[in-house]
């Protein structure tokens, strides 16, 4: 399990508890955070749960796969350095205290 | 009164169309109705990675009930509607209860169709469409994990053979029977079904295509044992999954006087014949430029055509237009589809086929579908860059040539222009 804070566009920022397991689009979508779609359900198909890894923890995530680098090319906000796909980013432990920034739009 | 608008289905259209109603500034009353039991869901995940037992029912949810409180769009499960009464502006509910509307949404989905032959209703024989369908095939797929006993999947369309390898990862003795020479044949160049059937049987699934089935063996408390075919030959079954296309529900549309096809009639921008009711999602059939009708069944559908819809509610025109996209994962092969390819009449493979039936090898690979000069559709495999791109082209309407597009040397981005 992981405590994870997201900041939300509008500046609302809300910390949840994460299973080991569920995503972070998951997790945004269970606790009714705003700013991820996850369309396609997390299959990484659609580029809809684009969110942004704070600055601090950048370097401390697994890397993305080759197959979510390309569906970054397809997010509707501006792609930087830090984006990631909230599907593809799994609670474990090792998570804790990360903080995510989601975009003001997703489509 | 002041302005209320009620959407019938909340699956992924008629949350989109919600949705897109708040952003596009409605403040009336949105009252969205399920008739399942369950709040907005992904459905995508059902044949797949939940079937598979990697993820809980929890992580399925779409919408949590305090965004949609959020939003101020009201959630009514178990919800189900018996009739619109387009003159009186309502809708009756089975609980005998009416809803008034300023605006209606149609986004009533599809339903499975049933296997019309002789045990086609026995225990132990689904079709998967919601939770509950999803529910009872993990359930008997787990009583024949325990029993030994073979899962027959009737279809080799997408739900089918996602189920399918769905059932193979579990370790479940598979057999897929298809109607047709070949699997996804409406929807894959033939090179691309021989190669999902390579998959397949690497991965130890029988199939058996142009497959003819008499009827479903069943035991005496109508459980069913078998399936048997024209030839007389049954292949014993614990569980069946018919996968072999669904209908649009376009029932209460018909009732109510609506232009209906094999699905309610829109336009490019979601609307009906009648000016206060849009729909979107499996339910519609959509008027093309050239009159003819298109169905499509996807989350991109949904989705783009809830935005229609909303948009048309709120008086403004936003077509959707856009390259039809689709996805589909199979063993560790994610396959996403750009454009539509029926009448293709040329092939270009772009990228290495090798190693389907060996999971270290990436296989890395697009279909690129022509009708004479013009591209008509791409199919990718592991490979999303060319698949972005492929949206990209045909969007544009930009064609590369055939040997071009078979040309890994050829930068196909180029064609874009700046």
């Amino acid at each position: 399990m992981a405590n994870i804070t997201f900041v939300e566009a509008s500046g609302q920022s809300t910390s949840v508890n994460l299973a080991d397991g569920w995503n972070l689009m998951q997790g945004t979508i269970a606790n009714g955070i705003d700013g991820i779609l996850g369309e396609c359900g997390g299959s990484c198909a659609c580029a809809t749960c684009h969110c942004y890894v704070d600055e601090s923890w950048q370097d401390k995530l697994p890397a993305a796969s080759e197959s979510e680098l390309d569906m970054l090319d397809n997010v509707a906000a501006e792609r930087r350095p830090n984006s990631r796909l909230a599907c593809q980013i799994k609670a474990t432990a090792g998570l804790e205290g990360l903080i995510i920034h989601l975009p003001a739009t997703q489509e | 009164m002041s302005a209320s608008i009620v959407i019938i289905g909340a699956g992924q259209a008629g949350v989109q169309t919600a949705e897109a109603l708040r952003a596009g500034g409605f403040d009336g009353s949105i009252t969205l109705l399920g008739d399942e039991a369950y709040g907005p869901y992904h459905r995508p995940p059902l044949s797949k990675a939940w079937l598979a037992g990697e993820m809980d029912s929890a992580q399925l949810v779409m919408r949590a009930p305090e965004m949609l409180a959020r939003k101020n769009i009201e959630l009514r499960t178990n919800a189900t509607v018996t009739a619109i009464n387009r003159a009186a502006k309502h809708v009756a509910l089975s609980d005998g209860s009416t809803l008034p509307y300023t605006g209606l949404v149609l986004a009533t989905g599809s339903t499975p169709r049933r296997l019309p032959l002789p045990g086609g209703d026995a225990q132990g024989v689904f079709a998967l469409r919601s939770r509950i369908d999803a529910s009872a095939i993990a359930e008997r797929m787990a009583v024949c994990l325990e029993k030994q006993l073979p899962v027959i999947v009737i279809g080799g369309g997408f739900i089918g053979l996602e189920v399918a390898a769905t059932a193979r990862k579990k370790g479940l003795s598979t057999t897929v029977l298809e109607a047709a020479p070949r699997l996804l044949g409406r929807v894959l160049a033939p090179v691309l079904s021989d190669w999902y059937a390579d998959l397949h049987r690497n991965h130890g699934a029988t199939l058996v295509l142009d497959a003819r089935i008499a009827a479903i063996e069943t035991d005496a408390q109508n459980t069913v044992t078998g399936v048997r075919m024209a030839d007389g030959h049954v292949y014993p079954a614990g569980l069946v999954v018919v996968g072999i296309g669904v209908a649009a529900n376009d029932q209460l549309a018909q009732a109510a006087g609506l232009e209906c096809d094999r699905g309610i009639v829109v336009d490019a921008c979601g609307r009906t014949s009648d000016p206060s009711v849009v729909a979107a999602g499996d339910c519609t059939a959509r008027r093309l430029t050239d009159g003819s009708l298109l169905r499509l069944e996807s989350v991109q559908n949904a989705t783009e055509q809830g935005k229609s819809a909303a948009a048309a509610l709120l008086g403004l025109e936003k077509p959707f237009t856009a390259t039809p996209w689709f996805w589909s994962d199979q063993y560790d092969k994610k396959l996403q589809m750009a454009g539509l390819s029926m009448g293709a009449d040329q092939w270009a493979v772009r990228g290495d086929m090798g190693g389907s039936g060996d999971a270290s090898i990436a296989g890395s690979f697009s279909v690129y579908h022509f009708k004479g000069d013009k591209l008509l559709a791409v199919d990718s495999v592991n490979a999303s860059k060319d698949h972005l791109l492929a949206r990209k082209l045909l969007d544009a309407g930009v064609s590369p040539t055939l040997a071009q597009a078979g040309d890994l040397g050829v930068e196909l981005a180029g064609l874009l222009g700046r």
